[in-house]
C-alpha cells in the first residue's frame, strides 16, 4: 500500500512578548515544491497539532515571497533564513521552525526589526538631495562604480547577518553588518560621498564598527551575497583614516 | 494660518513620493503601512522605468511614449494626464539618479535603457533586474531622512481599515488599526492619499506581495469613493507558477533578447537544449515579425493560451512555455538580470542561463482603480486622493512593461501638492469637526471585530479565499464567457453568505493575522464582484478584456469608462466617455509591418 509521504515541522511558538514560549509538532502531507511559507499556510487553514489539539494559527512575517522584501526572516533548523526560499524537500526533518532569537518576538515567528530601521537614520544612509523640483541630471558614474554599488544596495534588512553575529547580543548596541555595508553605499556615491564624513563619525560611535569583532559568520549568512566582511574593512580603513587625519582637513 | 496635516495610506513608490511632496511643501505627514515601508510590494517591480530620454541616437521622444501608452493600452486610457507623465518621465528618471538609484550605465557613465514591451525604443531605465526594489530604498531613504528631522511620522504595522467621513460626506481622517495591539482608532486629517497598491490576492495566486489584497480600496468603495475599469486585470506572460505565489520573470529578459518558444512536436519528450532549432517554434517571433517577443502583454498572453490549449503544444503536454536566455553571454546575464535569474535558480534548483526557464502567464496587474480626476489624483470625495496601481488613470486597458513605475511616482508628485492645496483652501479644517464623527466610525470598526471574534461557524476564511482566487483566476482573467461571468458572481454571493458564517481559529487580542485576514477577505469579496460585473457588462474585446463572443473592439458602443459605484449593498454601474482629444482611437494590430 503506497504510503502517504508527510512533513514533520516542529514551531516555537509564543503567544505574546510578556508570555513562555512552548513548541508545537504539526504533521502535514507532503507535495512537491513545498516551502516553509506554505507549511505555515497549510496549519493556518487547519491549525491541529499532530497530537489532534487544536491551535492557533502560527503568526509569521511575509510579503513578497520571492526574497526580495526581508519579511519572513526566521531560524530554519537553527539557521537564520527566508522561509519562502526554504524548500522542504532541502531541508532535514523535522524541521524546526524558531523566531530569529536577536529582536523582540511580537508573537510565534514574527519579530520586530524596527531597531535596523532606526540605526539607518543614526548613520544617514541616504543621498542628501536638495529637493525633488527638476535640478537635471544626476553626476556621472562609470560603470565599474555602479557595478560595485549595486549589489550594496541590494540588502533587503532582513536581519540574518545581526542574528549570526556574536557581537548582536543584549549587553551591546552594534549595529550589524547590514547598517555599516549601507555607509560604505552611501560614501560610494558622488553626492553622497561630500557627507562622507558625518556618517563616518556616526559609525565610530557607540555600537559602530568598533564593536566589530571580525567573526566573520555576517557575510555568510547573508542571502544576497553582499561582501559584508569587505564592506566593514572597506568602512574601518575610512573611518580611521579621519580619526587620524581628520583634523588637518577639517 | 492654520497648518493643515495630511495622511498617506501606503508606503510603496506613489506613498513615498506623494509623502516627500507633502513634507517639502512643509506640511506635516503621517504616513501609514501594514508592512514596514522598505518591504513595499514596490520591491518586485523588476525590469525598469520607462522615459524617452532618447540617448541612443534612436529619434525617440515623448510623444512617441505617449502614443505607444495609448495605442498599447487600446485607447481607454484619459489623454491627457498620460501626456503629461510621458512629458514628465525623463525628469523623473533624472530624479531618481540624482537620489543614488544604481541604475546601469553606458561606457560613457550615462544611464543605460533596454528595450520592453510595446515599443521599438530603448525606453526603459534599469537597474539590474530589481529596478523596483532600488526605486523604493531611494525613495524609502529621502522619506527617512524627512523623518529624521521630524516632518513624517510613519505607522508601520498599522492596516487601514476606512476613512473618517462628516456629515457632508467629507473625508476628515481614517480609522486604522495596529496589528500588534488589535488596537483600533482614528486620525484625523485634512486630506488623505492612497497608495494601495494592487489586488492579486483577489485571484488567490498571482505574481503580487501578501499585502496586496486591495482591501482599502474596496473600504473606501463601500464609503462611496467610485472604482473605474475594474475589469481590466493584467495577466503577465512569464511567471513560475508556484503554490504559494507565481514569481515574476521580467520582461526585461526579453528586451535582453530572451526568446519564447515550444517544441514544435506535442508533447516531446526530449530535454530542452537537445531540440534543434527547425524544431522550435518561436511563436511570437513568427506571429508578430515587428515586435516578436516584446509584444504588449495581453498579447503574449494570448498567444501563450492559444499555444497551449488550442495547438496542445505546451512543454511536456503542461501548460507551460520555455523563456529561453541561454543564447546569451553569462555576462551580460549577470550584470543585467542576476536578480530574476537568481529567483528561478533558488526556487527550482535549475539555472536558467544553462537551461531554459518553464513559465506561464499569471495575474499581474489591475488598470482598474479607484476613479480620479483629470488633474489632481483626487477622487469623488472630498478630501480622498489616490496614486498607483491602486487607481485607474494612466494605462487604459492594458499597462506596458516598465510604465507603471513612472506612473506611480507621476501619480504621486501630483497627488502630493493637490491634497496640500486643498488642505490649505479647506474653510474649516478636520480639527473642528465633531469628536463624535470619529468616534461613531471608531465604533463601526470595533464591532466589525468583535462580531468576527464572537461569531460561531462553520466556515474557514481561507478555504473561502481560496475558492474565490480558483474562480476568479479561471473566469475572470485571460478568456472571459458572460455565461461563466454570470456563474462567478453568482459563486461570489454565495461565498459573501458563507463568509457571514466564519469562525476564527485564533481569538486572541494580540498579533491576531487571522482576525486581519478575515477582515480583508469581506473586502476581497466585494471588489471581486465588481471586476466580475463590469467584465460581464462589457461586451468587446479591448487590451486585457478579451471574449471570444465578442472578439473585436467596439469603440461606438464601448470606448466608455467604467465607474463602479456602490449604492446601499448594492453595485451599480456608469459609463463615461474617455478622453481621446489627442490621439484619435486607431486599430490596434501588432502583427503587421
Amino acid at each position: 500500500m503506497a504510503e502517504t509521504k508527510t512533513v514533520l515541522v516542529h514551531i516555537k511558538r509564543q503567544l505574546a512578548p510578556d508570555q513562555k514560549p512552548y513548541w508545537e509538532e504539526f504533521e502535514l502531507s507532503w507535495r512537491p515544491f513545498m516551502n516553509v511559507i506554505i507549511l505555515l499556510r497549510e496549519i493556518a487553514e487547519r491549525p491541529v497539532t499532530r497530537e489532534g489539539k487544536v491551535t492557533t494559527p502560527v503568526a509569521f512575517d511575509a510579503n513578497c515571497l520571492e526574497e526580495v522584501c526581508g519579511a519572513c526572516a526566521m531560524r530554519i533548523n537553527g539557521k537564520a533564513r527566508q522561509a519562502c526560499s526554504a524548500l522542504v524537500d532541502q531541508l532535514e526533518q523535522p524541521i524546526r521552525l524558531e523566531p530569529l532569537s536577536k529582536f523582540p518576538v511580537v508573537r510565534d515567528l514574527f519579530v520586530d526589526r524596527s531597531r535596523m530601521f532606526e540605526n539607518l537614520k543614526r548613520m544617514k544612509a541616504w543621498v542628501p538631495i536638495d529637493g525633488t523640483y527638476p535640478l537635471g541630471e544626476g553626476p556621472r558614474m562609470a560603470p565599474e562604480v555602479q557595478q560595485r554599488a549595486y549589489p550594496l544596495s541590494r540588502c533587503i534588512t532582513c536581519g540574518n547577518c545581526l542574528e549570526v553575529c556574536p557581537q548582536v547580543n543584549e549587553r551591546s548596541d552594534f549595529v550589524g553588518a547590514a547598517i555599516i555595508n549601507q555607509v560604505r553605499l552611501f560614501n560610494l556615491h558622488p553626492t553622497g560621498a561630500m557627507h562622507k564624513r558625518e556618517r563616518l563619525e556616526a559609525v565610530m560611535g557607540p555600537g559602530g564598527i568598533h564593536d566589530c569583532a571580525n567573526a566573520q559568520n555576517c557575510v555568510k549568512a547573508c542571502p544576497k551575497g553582499i561582501p559584508l566582511v569587505e564592506s566593514i574593512s572597506e568602512v574601518n580603513r575610512d573611518a580611521i583614516r579621519q580619526a587620524i587625519f581628520g583634523w588637518l582637513f577639517g | 494660518m492654520r497648518q493643515p496635516k495630511i495622511i498617506v495610506v501606503g508606503g510603496g513608490l506613489a506613498g513615498l513620493m506623494a509623502t516627500i511632496k507633502v513634507a517639502e511643501a512643509g506640511v506635516p505627514v503621517e504616513l501609514f503601512s501594514i508592512v514596514p515601508v522598505r518591504r513595499s510590494h514596490s520591491v518586485c517591480a523588476q525590469g525598469g522605468i520607462n522615459a524617452a530620454k532618447n540617448t541612443k541616437g534612436e529619434g525617440d521622444s515623448p510623444w512617441k511614449h505617449f502614443d505607444d501608452t495609448i495605442y498599447g493600452g487600446d485607447f481607454l486610457a484619459n489623454q491627457p494626464l498620460v501626456k503629461a507623465m510621458c512629458e514628465a518621465a525623463p525628469a523623473i528618471i533624472d530624479l531618481l539618479d540624482r537620489m543614488g538609484v544604481p541604475f546601469n550605465r553606458t561606457p560613457e557613465g550615462l544611464l543605460d535603457f533596454r528595450r520592453f514591451g510595446g515599443t521599438l525604443y530603448h525606453r526603459t531605465a534599469f537597474a539590474g533586474a530589481t529596478t523596483g526594489q532600488q526605486m523604493l530604498y531611494a525613495l524609502d531613504e529621502q522619506v527617512r531622512r524627512f523623518e529624521a528631522e521630524g516632518k513624517v511620522h510613519k505607522y508601520e504595522g498599522w492596516t487601514f481599515l476606512s476613512a473618517v467621513l462628516d456629515e457632508q460626506g467629507i473625508c476628515r481622517g481614517i480609522c486604522a488599526m495596529d496589528l500588534k495591539s488589535m488596537q483600533v482608532r482614528t486620525f484625523s486629517a485634512d486630506a488623505a492619499i492612497f497608495c494601495t497598491g494592487g489586488i492579486g490576492a483577489i485571484f488567490g495566486r498571482s505574481t503580487n506581495s501578501v499585502v496586496c489584497t486591495g482591501s482599502a480600496q474596496s473600504a473606501l468603495f463601500q464609503q462611496g469613493v467610485h472604482y473605474a475599469n475594474g475589469e481590466f486585470i493584467q495577466v503577465h506572460p512569464t511567471a513560475i507558477p508556484g503554490e504559494d505565489k507565481f514569481r515574476l520573470m521580467s520582461e526585461s529578459a526579453r528586451g535582453e533578447g530572451g526568446r519564447v518558444w515550444v517544441p514544435r512536436q506535442p508533447g516531446d519528450p526530449r530535454p530542452p537544449k537537445s531540440i534543434p532549432e527547425s524544431e522550435r517554434f518561436y511563436f511570437l517571433e513568427e506571429w508578430y515579425p515587428k515586435y516578436g517577443n516584446l509584444v504588449p502583454r495581453d498579447v503574449a498572453v494570448r498567444a501563450i493560451h492559444k499555444v497551449v490549449f488550442e495547438l496542445k503544444l505546451g512543454v511536456e503536454g503542461q501548460p507551460a512555455v520555455y523563456l529561453d536566455v541561454t543564447h546569451l553571454p553569462r555576462e551580460l546575464l549577470d550584470r543585467k538580470l542576476e536578480g530574476i535569474l537568481e529567483i528561478y535558480e533558488k526556487f527550482l534548483g535549475v539555472d536558467p542561463r544553462v537551461q531554459p526557464m518553464k513559465v506561464f502567464p499569471a495575474m499581474h496587474y489591475t488598470m482598474g482603480g479607484l476613479w480620479i480626476d483629470d488633474e489632481n489624483q483626487a477622487t469623488n470625495v472630498p478630501g480622498i486622493y489616490a496614486a498607483g496601481e491602486c487607481e485607474y488613470h494612466y494605462h487604459g486597458a492594458n499597462r506596458l512593461g516598465a510604465n507603471s513605475l513612472v506612473s506611480c511616482l507621476f501619480g504621486g508628485m501630483l497627488a502630493g501638492p493637490a491634497a496640500v492645496r486643498y488642505a490649505r483652501n479647506l474653510e474649516r479644517g478636520a480639527d473642528a469637526v465633531p469628536v463624535s464623527v470619529f468616534e461613531r466610525e471608531q465604533r463601526r470598526q470595533e464591532e466589525i471585530n468583535e462580531r468576527l471574534l464572537r461569531q460561531d461557524g462553520k466556515e474557514n476564511p481561507i478555504t473561502i479565499w481560496k475558492e474565490m482566487g480558483e474562480w476568479m483566476t479561471e473566469h475572470v482573467t485571460v478568456v472571459r464567457y458572460n455565461k461563466n461571468l454570470e456563474r462567478t458572481d453568482q459563486k461570489l454571493q454565495e461565498l459573501l453568505e458563507r463568509y457571514r458564517h466564519i469562525n476564527l481559529s485564533d481569538r486572541t487580542k494580540w498579533s491576531n493575522q487571522t482576525l486581519n485576514f478575515a477582515r480583508e477577505l469581506y473586502n476581497m469579496l466585494i471588489l471581486a464582484r465588481v471586476i466580475t460585473l463590469g467584465a460581464l457588462r462589457r461586451n468587446e474585446s479591448r487590451g486585457a478584456h478579451y471574449k471570444p463572443e465578442f472578439p473585436e473592439r467596439d469603440d461606438a458602443n464601448w470606448l466608455k469608462t467604467t465607474r463602479a459605484i456602490y449604492d446601499c449593498g448594492n453595485i451599480r454601474f456608469e459609463y463615461d466617455p474617455v478622453d481621446v482629444s489627442l490621439i484619435p482611437p486607431r486599430p490596434r494590430r501588432y502583427d503587421v509591418q
